[in-house]
């Protein structure tokens, strides 16, 4: 099978501090994918080298069937590549509409020009009105994304990302904060998601890694140490050291 | 959804009829068509204060919606009024010139008509040579193109080069002061091509209009930055309400993520910094005829400051608070410093608003943005009850049962 994504033997260091060390991680083009870690592990900043906002001081970072470096382009490259990230903490355009934000991220031509003079086509609008559907926003469309709950607002992130059409997802912490009943449906919506394209999740609550089930890789200190199931981890010694041993 | 864009946005069509409205009232009030009521020189500094206007728009544009405070627009507007007045200076000089050569014996060669006009232009600062700034100063369409193409291409280098290397927030105001103030310091040398701290004069007579009097002129200049602030209106307003506008407030409140939705941050900040360099361009073309004067004070470091003041009392993110603002501040400013505003006698001591104009100024500014955030033009939602939400800067959401704040912090 071909990858998605490949990275290899890439490090990184701030300051002397390795943040990532000699990584490689491999993805599939229909791939749900949990990695965990303790704090500082390096999960952000594995996200911030795929997306382009950190550049690796070594190793390769390769994209799709034609081995595209991802590394020779900046951030708003890499999203039309079809890289979409979302953040920790939502992070949505509060001072407009549900609507507004999620046709802003409608994959469509970027080009300001052609932005300028976009007009809205009724087919954009039933896709705008499908996402919203599917992120059970369809009521709160003309409301001001600032008014939305904190749950409501990750899942208007997680539509933006759907709405951006990307083959690889990569979603920071997206349960954090989130009631039980809102987990479950954060948790449905990356399932499917999954189905069609590639869904990387970094998380540190291991329920909700469960519930994915998924395969896991486990970073620590800027490396894996562990891939499989989410039980196959949870048993490796080094894991349990790592997470409890301190 | 399907409206068009005036049901979109209503508050375009109500400013262009308030600007019709006021248009017509100028013309029927005076000099030139009317009773007379208002004076040449009032009509004046009524064109002056559409033109003013009008650069507040772009200044809202490319700061209240694009959030880049830009402190150097005022050297684009300086820009264009320097290069119209290029022409009318030139223009102006060579048909006095011609008058008073076609008095000798001998008819004057070409050559012979360039060097008088250069010697009557440039003698004040000691030089009788066209510097090669000049080379299209004879040409009209040549100068009127050069108001949009030397703002603009300034605009262009300098905002790819910040954009460019990621300089934000403050430091691209202080990098936007520093060009304005070096471009005031080229222009007060002698040697700068544009006669030093002496500027450009006599820019209100128009050539080959000599018969025609002031009263007209002022009142047509009036029309034109009339039908400049109207078009300068439409098209912000075209911008801002579309997907491009949706775009360029997605920059202002987080650039970040909108990079991360695919679009490039830095083609938009250049497209939108450049568009308003060319509105500022024009305002300033249209500026400066009915000043008369422009000299390098124009685009001190102060001037651009004043027109984010403006746009801060009027209420960024709005066109019409940006107008509002402008016009109100610079009228208001005209009043007090003309010493038209009676003294405050206060038995101790006598306010001279002269003097203190500016420490009413300062105080209206501070007032404003502590209390009064969106400015005069917010009083408006208060009318339409129409209310943002007013949750910027609260990351966690307060939704009962949730325990969102403990976690998010883990």
């Amino acid at each position: 099978m071909t990858s998605l994504l490949e990275v290899s033997g890439v490090s990184v260091s701030f300051d002397g501090f390795n943040a990532i060390n000699n990584l490689s991680f491999e993805i599939g083009p229909a791939e749900l994918r949990a990695i965990i870690g303790p704090n500082g592990a390096g999960k952000t900043t594995f996200m911030d080298i795929v997306t382009g906002k950190t550049r690796p001081d070594e190793g390769h970072v390769l994209w799709g069937g034609m081995n595209k470096s991802l590394l020779k382009m900046n951030e708003s490259q890499i999203a039309r590549e079809g890289v979409g990230r979302k953040f920790q903490r939502p992070t949505v355009f509060e001072d407009q509409s549900v609507f507004d934000n999620l046709m802003m991220a409608l994959k469509k031509n970027r080009a300001p020009w052609s932005v300028l003079f976009y007009r809205q086509s009724a087919a954009d609008r039933a896709r705008v009105a499908e996402l919203a559907e599917e992120i059970g926003l369809s009521d709160q469309l003309h409301r001001k994304s600032g008014e939305l709950s904190h749950g409501q607002k990750q899942w208007l992130e997680i539509g933006m990302l759907l709405a951006q059409e990307p083959k690889l997802l990569l979603v920071d912490e997206p349960a954090a904060g989130m009631t039980l009943a809102e987990r479950e449906h954060t948790t449905d919506l990356l399932k499917e998601a999954a189905k069609t394209r590639a869904v990387v999740v970094v998380e540190h609550d291991m329920e909700f890694v469960r519930r994915l089930g998924c395969k896991v890789t486990v970073l620590h200190e800027g490396a894996v140490l562990a891939e499989g199931s989410i039980d196959h981890v949870t048993q490796n010694r080094q894991v349990i050291d790592v997470y409890l041993g301190r | 959804m399907r409206d068009s864009f005036f049901a979109k946005n209503p508050s375009v069509l109500i400013f262009l009829t308030l600007l019709a409205l006021f248009t017509l009232a100028v013309t029927l009030l005076g000099e030139a068509h009317g009773t007379g009521a208002i004076s040449t020189s009032f009509v004046k500094t009524l064109g002056k204060t559409l033109c003013l206007c009008l650069v507040a728009i772009a200044m809202d544009l490319v700061w209240g919606y694009t959030g880049i405070l830009s402190l150097g627009h005022f050297a684009f507007f300086g820009l264009g009024g320097y290069m119209i007045g290029m022409w009318l200076m030139y223009a102006r000089t060579e048909l006095i010139v011609a008058e008073s050569l076609a008095q000798a014996e001998i008819p004057p060669t070409p050559d012979e008509i360039r060097d008088a006009i250069a010697t009557q232009i440039f003698g004040v600062v000691g030089g009788s040579e066209f510097p090669a700034v000049w080379a299209f100063a004879h040409s009209l369409p040549i100068q009127l193109a050069l108001v949009v193409l030397v703002p603009g291409a300034l605009a262009l280098v300098f905002g790819w080069l910040a954009f460019r290397s990621r300089v934000t927030g403050v430091y691209l105001s202080i990098l936007t002061q520093a060009m304005t103030l070096a471009l005031a310091l080229y222009l007060f040398q002698n040697d700068s091509g544009l006669r030093g701290n002496n500027g450009l004069s006599g820019l209100q007579n128009i050539p080959g209009a000599g018969d025609i009097p002031q009263s007209i002129i002022s009142i047509r200049f009036f029309w034109a930055s009339a039908a400049a602030l109207a078009a300068g209106y439409l098209l912000a307003a075209f911008m801002v309400s579309g997907k491009f506008g949706s775009v360029i407030r997605g920059i202002r409140d987080d650039e970040a993520r909108v990079r991360f939705l695919g679009y490039s941050v830095e083609g938009y900040k250049l497209f939108v910094f450049t568009l308003t360099a060319v509105i500022a361009g024009v305002a300033g073309a249209l500026y400066y005829p009915q000043a008369g004067i422009i000299n390098p004070a124009e685009v001190a470091p102060i001037a651009s400051i004043y027109l984010a003041v403006w746009v801060a009392i009027g209420g960024r993110g709005r066109l019409y608070g940006a107008v509002i603002g402008a016009a109100l501040v610079s009228l208001l400013s005209t009043w007090f410093t003309g010493g038209q505003a009676p003294a405050l006698p206060l038995g101790f001591y006598t306010v001279d608003w002269v003097d203190w104009w500016q420490v009413l100024l300062g105080l209206g500014f501070v007032l404003v943005t502590l209390f009064a955030p969106s400015g005069i033009g917010g009083l408006f939602d208060l009318v339409a009850g129409r209310r943002h939400p007013d949750r910027h800067g609260a990351d966690l959401g307060p939704d009962k049962g949730s325990f969102r704040e403990r976690e998010a912090e883990q």
